[in-house]
């Protein structure tokens, strides 16, 4: 209730001047992602200016910035580091000092390949003099920082280690799918209830969906600990200066939660500690990939992030648009048709023109755009100066500027078009194909780095937009794609390069897309969930219990004996030595003499041996869920005996 | 101008991102910026009054446009205007009175008012307006600065008969005199409560109930007068979802010593059988005598017109509004957060759109405001005292001139 109250805009100005007194609030914001999935749209702008519901990203960011009561911000610039500062200037964000309460300074870097290069950039500018937020330029929120300030603060008086604070939400996963609703993967953190200290944070990339690792001597060190999975990164940080000089102390650190944050918890030698702070009413989250710009979307135009709605927040040169009924945002100029249908939750950009008969729902479509007639565009994001044609089919895509469709063109769902792309006649573009004028680049190679290095040399490297065009059209007018059996002429076919999207996985492909989640695949991974229930119901119930410890869908106090867990792992050292082809019955022996050692019940050896038995498999296992459950159900098989002889000791006892 | 382009944008971005909120804040705020404007605008010779009206209409568009829903923005550029146009028809009615000779010769003087004729038709009609007005307190506060400035000028001619001179001083007359009028209107939006609460103890009565929806300002100040003159009466405070502001005004009145009761906003139909008036604030009334009132007030109103209470809107002159609501100028309502209704962490789950098909199943509306028309009010009580809605026109046309209704002229594009 009382984050009820001081929500909203009133950041409070009275904080503003306590703060005053110390130092300026000061923020880093990081205009550049570091990461691929934006691509091919990000090779010609940067992501940070990609249009949100027909504003800039970074418009967001900073708006709610200076909401928040930041004095400064720096602006890290990286690939394209042009364009934004352009853009920051016509934005009116930097330029005049006089109007804005926070100023804006822009810092270029063209070495930087990762958040961590940025902020050792930052460090040897030596311009952060106390607390900072580190944010990304694709975040939009509406929080109040006023609480979460103050609590860091309160905190760094007490414990000068306590150097960062991370900002979640709640959120639920999807069961089937295992990603939160903006299609990052799970997360799972443990967290101190009383003190809020995060212990232990581990996304769930890769595909051990089954076990969590957590480290004895937290369980030993803290009488409670939550286990989260229904928590989301908001990716807002508010940091203490040590922060960059711990970045520049470990040069390796690159990324910010994959090798900082975890790099962070686990060394106790310098005793560092990070907590978190829970937003409950007011709304954040980081556009990662093009799931959560769909998402993030939509909650913009439903009003989760009020005030940053399109009809309250105008900046300079964007034109006044006005909420009618159902969440349809009109611009003041547009011209439609009479019998044009626009139904719920779409946005309708300047000067926009709409032909008879189209149906447009859930959709954005920026200025400028002509569309034709009998044109249905369902989900889709059409940015500026877009030109459609009569009976053209757009569904849940992103179509970037000045694309032309020609009549009768199809784009199917999941696709991404990059700028000036032209569709030919009757030509339908097939489901997740992302269409660019500029060729893929070729040093890319799929290796675990990828997502953070060498991913801007190839950007900053690549010479100017206008110039690269002139380069690239010539080789595009041939290589059009032959499954779309395209012609010579130009007309008809896709003018552009589809980048194939084998190398990066079909499946990260739907995960990740704008289109919502096929109904098959759906259905498929409901099959593996059920499967995986049918599997677990067959065993003990007391193993089915343990197992859900490590797998349970919401928080979870975990109040675990440290004796338990020192026994566990030296059943699992067994285990693997028994692996390595040690006699059953050895084994059995070798368990009995732990649990006698440990003095513990046969149930718990069960446990244990089972949990063991689990992990040999999910090892053994690639990331795919029917390969696990194959080899689950192998392991299973095996082991069958040892296992048997303690659940048939328990059924006796009992 | 320049120098006060910075206020001037400061405040736009407070109002575009919603950091002042509230009529009585906005309108002061709003009055305060105008002061300043008009302080620093540079007097030409010629047409001053024409100069300084556009000033103000600039920066009023700019200010109407960043909040349209705060309708006091509005209506205090237009009180502005006025200001500024009958301290200009007052002053050269001064010149015609005091300088009868030299109007006819002296051209400059004459080119600020295009014709002769027209002019005294101006003062012709400013006299039959003062002559129509009731006695309210804006006809007190107008007056005193044109009796002011009638004696000073007076005091000029006498002093002086060279022409620049005469000018200079006139010229500062001018802004002088509006930026006089500017701070009377502050001071009257300032006093309104008490000028409004003045009124309390003839409308409550020994042992009234009261029934109230959210918390208003003014409808507090209202109480507490009651309370403060000894009457007994007790407080029904409806909640008002989904602020809760309700809880805030039930913590205040028992605060002074007032009964009071907490109902929901859904138990008001049960409750007002039991009611003998009900005391509510507005944002802001329209020019037919509607009000625009937080959302669920239409609910109340239907409740008491359906058992005969009689339902009382308190609010401020600056609220006054002389736009009509069915006007498409008129933004009626703004969508807030659903964060207010739901906690999004709890229906992050029904808002999944990668396992819906793309189209959101769940959708929250939370507006802001609620269109009571005129025909549900029984009485208005301003700071002018107590009118039935068909007078509102009235009370407008007294406080702001006809052709400034439309401060945001087209675009020329």
């Amino acid at each position: 209730m009382s984050q009820k109250k001081s929500r909203g805009g009133a950041a409070g100005a009275g904080d503003d001047a306590e703060d005053l007194s110390r130092s300026p609030l000061q923020a880093v914001l990081l205009a550049d992602s570091f990461t691929l999935k934006f691509r091919p749209i990000t090779l010609e702008r940067p992501k940070v200016l990609l249009p949100l519901v027909n504003v800039p990203m970074i418009d967001y960011t900073l708006s709610w910035l200076e909401t928040a009561g930041v004095e400064e911000v720096f602006v890290f610039c990286c690939a394209h580091a042009q364009q934004v500062k352009e853009h920051l200037e016509d934005a009116g964000w930097t330029g005049q000092p006089a109007a804005r309460e926070m100023a804006v300074t822009a810092v270029e870097s063209h070495d930087a390949i990762s958040a961590g290069d940025a902020l050792r950039v930052m460090y040897g500018r030596g311009v952060i003099h106390g607390d900072f937020i580190l944010i990304s330029g694709d975040t939009v929120s509406n929080m109040s920082l006023k609480d979460a300030l103050q609590e860091h603060k309160d905190r760094r008086k007490k414990d000068p280690l306590a150097v960062m604070t991370m900002i979640i939400k709640h959120s639920k996963p999807s069961i089937l799918t295992h990603q939160t609703r903006l299609g990052n993967d799970e997360i799972v953190m443990a967290i101190a209830p009383e003190t809020k200290e995060l212990l232990y944070y581990e996304d769930r990339a890769d595909g051990s969906h089954l076990c969590v690792t957590i480290d004895k001597d937290i369980l030993a060190s803290n009488p409670t600990l939550q286990l989260h999975n229904n928590m989301e990164d908001c990716y807002i940080d508010i940091c203490s200066p040590e922060v960059l000089s711990l970045f520049t102390d470990n040069f390796d650190y690159q990324h910010l939660r994959r090798h900082f944050v975890k790099g962070l918890l686990v060394d106790d030698i310098m005793g560092y500690k990070i907590y978190t702070h829970e937003i409950c009413s007011s709304y954040a989250a980081r556009i990662d990939n093009f799931r959560s710009y769909d998402a993030v979307s939509k909650d913009i135009i439903q009003r989760w992030t009020y005030p940053m709605v399109p009809d309250v927040l105008s900046f300079g040169n964007c034109h006044e648009v006005k909420l009618h009924r159902q969440g349809i945002y009109k611009a003041s100029d547009v011209t439609l048709s009479h019998s044009a249908q626009i139904g719920a939750n779409s946005v309708i950009g300047n000067a926009t023109s709409i032909g008879e008969h189209c149906k447009i729902s859930n959709s954005v479509i920026g200025a400028g755009c002509c569309i034709g007639k009998n044109v249905i565009i369902h989900g889709s994001y059409i940015w500026d100066n877009v030109i459609i044609e009569d009976g053209c089919k757009v569904s849940n895509s992103l179509v970037g500027d000045d694309v032309h469709l020609r009549a009768g063109a199809i784009v199917e769902p999941g696709c991404i078009l990059s700028f000036k792309i032209k569709v030919g006649k009757n030509v339908v573009v097939p489901a997740y194909s992302k269409v660019s004028l500029l060729e893929k680049p070729s040093n890319e190679d799929s290796d675990e780095e990828l997502e953070y290095a060498d991913t801007n040399s190839g950007v900053t490297d690549s010479p100017p937009f206008s110039s690269m065009r002139s380069n690239a059209g010539r080789p595009a007018v041939p290589s059009k794609d032959d499954d779309l059996g395209a012609s010579e002429t130009g007309t008809s076919g896709v003018l552009g390069y589809i980048w194939a999207s084998s190398d990066t996985g079909t499946q990260e492909d739907w995960r990740q897309s704008i289109a919502p989640i096929p109904k098959e695949k759906l259905q498929e991974m409901q099959h593996a969930v059920s499967v995986d229930d049918d599997n677990g119901s067959e065993e003990d119930l007391n193993n089915r219990q343990y197992e859900q410890d490590h797998d349970g869908d919401s928080e979870i106090s975990v109040v675990e004996d440290d004796d338990y867990t020192k026994f566990e792992k030296e059943v699992e050292e067994t285990f693997q030595r028994a692996l390595d082809g040690i006699h059953e019955d050895n084994l059995i022996l070798e368990i009995n003499a732990l649990r006698l050692s440990y003095s513990l019940q046969h149930a718990d050896c069960a446990g244990a041996v089972f949990y063991s038995v689990m992990r040999s498999a999910s090892v053994a296992a690639q990331s795919t869920n029917d390969n696990l459950l194959k080899t689950t159900a192998d392991a299973l098989a095996k082991w069958k005996d040892l296992l048997r002889n303690y659940t048939k000791t328990v059924d006796e006892e009992v | 101008m320049p120098d006060v382009q910075p206020l001037v944008s400061e405040f736009v971005l407070k109002l575009k991102r919603r950091k002042v909120e509230g009529s009585h804040a906005v309108a002061r705020q709003t009055a305060e910026l105008l002061r300043s404007v008009v302080s620093q605008h540079r007097m030409g010779s010629t047409n001053q009054a024409a100069a300084l009206a556009d000033a103000i209409r600039s920066v009023g568009e700019q200010l109407i446009s960043a909040n349209p829903i705060e309708l006091a923005v509005g209506n205090i550029v237009r009180r502005v205007l006025h200001i500024i146009k009958e301290e200009d028809i007052s002053s050269t009615a001064v010149g015609i009175e005091g300088l009868s000779v030299t109007v006819d010769s002296d051209d400059e003087y004459d080119s600020g008012n295009d014709d002769h004729p027209t002019l005294s038709a101006a003062v012709l009609a400013s006299h039959a307006r003062n002559a129509l007005r009731a006695p309210s307190l804006q006809t007190l506060l107008d007056d005193i600065p044109v009796s002011t400035a009638l004696s000073r000028s007076a005091s000029s001619t006498g002093d002086s008969d060279g022409k620049t001179g005469d000018k200079s001083l006139k010229t500062r007359k001018l802004k002088h005199d509006v930026i006089a009028a500017i701070g009377d209107l502050i001071e009257e939006i300032d006093t309104c409560y008490d000028q409004i609460s003045e009124q309390a103890v003839e409308l409550i009565h020994q042992n009234e109930v009261i029934l109230t929806l959210g918390r208003s300002r003014t409808v507090k100040e209202f109480l507490y007068a009651a309370k403060e003159k000894k009457r007994s009466f007790r407080v029904f405070v409806a909640e008002g979802s989904p602020r809760y502001q309700g809880h805030v005004l039930a913590k205040e009145l028992v605060e002074k010593g007032v009964q009071t009761t907490v109902i929901t906003d859904s138990a008001i139909f049960a409750m007002i059988s039991r009611v003998n008036m009900v005391i509510v604030g507005a944002h802001a009334i329209m020019a037919n005598g509607g009000v625009i009132a937080p959302v669920g007030m239409n609910m109340v109103a239907l409740a008491a017109q359906k058992h005969a209470v009689p339902f009382v809107v308190v609010a401020g002159s600056h609220k006054l509004c002389p736009l009509y609501p069915h006007n498409p100028e008129v933004l009626l309502n703004e969508l807030k957060s659903p964060s207010d209704l739901l906690d999004f962490g709890e229906f992050s789950n029904c808002m999944n759109f990668s396992t819906q098909d793309g189209t959101p199943l769940l959708n929250v509306v939370n507006p802001t405001f609620d269109y009571v028309p005129p025909k549900l009010v029984s009485l208005f009580v301003t700071d002018t005292g107590g009118h039935s809605p068909s007078y509102m026109y009235r009370l407008i046309s007294e406080y702001y001139s006809a052709d400034d209704l439309v401060v945001q002229r087209k675009s020329t594009s």
